[in-house]
């Protein structure tokens, strides 16, 4: 079934509808619930591979529904510690719980002072109205 | 600059229902409602309706109008007898494909074209251009509204009796008077509702009452892909021909009309390339226009909801478009395996 629209406080968001749980050094990283829904039910998920890295905002996978395809963009930067494969073999996932079961990778963190630019779920609540 | 777009007599009734709409051909269609994988497995397993209300209605009329589309058209409208419908091309001279289409035939001099809402001007034109003394082509498509009612159990549901494919008869439905057509456009049996458009509403009130599923055009898409069906503009179009396309069933080779010398000496020679069905080998999903190594390149592509794979169909080189080939697809750069099969993907279990 797909997730009731939320928005965790707990996570910092990017305007590009990801979102980061921050934990130390390192972070996981997903889509947001608007980002699923604009999508409709995932059928694919290209991830990076493990040991590879990404910046902050630019794309580092896809996500894929049977309509469209949408770049994944990094809201921070760092080294992929991990992949959730459970979200390959199974993208609908990602439909039914973004935050939790749906995460997309891990990372180590390259610069923990990017996360003081993203925002609150009150901003990004803010952001999405206005789209 | 957008153009104002159009909107079928349901249009509220997508609304209310919760629908995303998009631009479809100049109208505003719902692309779903629940979710397409939902609403594809409804049409497979029972039954879903959808607004076709966009598509064309052209009437050709008159003595000589047989006679007329018999010129235009590729397969033998003399075999369509009164109450029988059939699946055909308008022709251009190299061959192409103006459009496809269903012709139904009413009586002596009586004639329905049902045409794709993406080519209904064009197909008005080529054939009004070359109308000739005693045959009158009139464009009825804000007229009526199309409800195509599909699945294994859409006649029940509806309350109809088993009847051949491609045929049609008048009747009625909650006290709307509607055309009903055994046709459709998702491998499943079903029947396709042609009635007033001030009526459509009802008709779809009515359709919803008893138990079908709201579908739309995304559901439409990856249905009509699971049985290999070709989409005009993407798999078929006035650059590709008949023949290539595998549509020759549809061409009376033997009958005289637009482009007909073309499409004997393509196959009396042999199609350079041909339209093929595959099924992705690795996870991927096949988009329009992505290349095929040695040659080829994706007409249509998306994910299928009954295999859970990525499903498509493309032009190849004819020595490599035989069935049980492999084949790599470039998907945004990266090479996917994929493996040409025989048409349909989709066929159910029996």
């Amino acid at each position: 079934m797909p997730a009731a629209e939320s928005y965790p406080e707990e996570l910092k968001y990017h305007p590009e509808h990801d979102w980061a749980r921050i934990d130390g050094d390192d972070a996981t990283l997903g889509v947001t619930w608007f980002a699923q829904d604009a999508l409709g039910e995932l059928v694919h998920y290209e991830a990076p591979v493990v040991g590879s890295t990404v910046a902050k905002d630019e794309s580092y996978g896809e996500v894929e529904s049977v309509k469209a395809v949408s770049d994944i963009v990094a809201p921070l930067s760092g080294e992929v510690l991990e992949v959730n494969q459970k979200a390959i073999d199974e993208p609908e996932i990602v439909n039914d719980d973004p935050y939790d079961e749906g995460w997309l990778i891990r990372i180590r963190m390259s610069d923990p002072g990017e996360v003081a630019g993203l925002m609150d779920a009150a901003a990004y609540r803010v952001h999405i109205a206005d789209q | 600059m957008e153009a104002t777009l159009k909107r079928t007599p349901l249009f509220e009734r997508h609304v209310g229902l919760g629908a995303r709409m998009v631009p479809f051909a100049g109208f505003e269609m719902p692309v779903q409602y629940e979710g397409v994988i939902p609403e594809h497995r409804a049409v497979r397993g029972d039954c879903g309706v959808f607004d076709v209300s966009h598509m064309g209605e052209l009437h050709v009329d008159g003595p000589t109008a047989q006679a007329f589309l018999q010129a235009m058209l590729s397969n033998d409208v003399d075999r369509v007898g009164d109450g029988q419908a059939q699946y055909t091309l308008l022709t251009n001279e190299q061959g192409g494909i103006v459009d496809d289409l269903i012709v139904y035939r009413f009586a002596h001099g009586q004639f329905l074209l049902v045409v794709n809402a993406s080519n209904r001007e064009a197909a008005f034109a080529w054939l009004k251009d070359r109308e000739p003394r005693g045959a009158e082509v009139r464009d009825a498509s804000d007229e009526y509204g199309l409800l195509a009612v599909q699945g294994p159990r859409a006649l029940g549901r509806l309350g109809l009796l088993e009847a051949p494919a491609f045929t049609h008869d008048m009747g009625e439905i909650d006290g709307i008077e509607v055309l009903i057509s055994r046709t459709g456009y998702t491998g499943e049996r079903g029947v396709e509702l042609c009635c007033a458009a001030d009526e459509t509403p009802a008709l779809w009130d009515a359709v919803l009452a008893r138990g079908a599923v709201p579908c739309g055009l995304g559901a439409r898409d990856t249905l009509r892909l699971e049985v290999c069906y070709p989409l005009h503009g993407n798999d078929i179009g006035p650059e590709t021909d008949s023949i290539s396309a595998g549509l020759g069933w549809a061409c009376a080779l033997a009958t005289e009309f637009t482009g007909v010398d073309v499409l004997r000496r393509t196959r009396d020679e042999g199609p350079t390339r041909r339209l093929v069905p595959f099924v992705l080998e690795e996870r991927a999903v096949p988009r329009q226009g992505m290349p095929i190594e040695g040659g080829g390149e994706v007409t249509s592509g998306t994910h299928s909801p009954m295999l859970d794979v990525g499903i498509g169909m493309g032009y190849l080189p004819s020595e490599a478009a035989t069935p049980g080939n492999d084949i790599v697809i470039d998907v945004r750069g990266k090479p996917k395996r994929a493996r040409v099969v025989k048409k349909p993907i989709y066929r159910r279990e029996t």
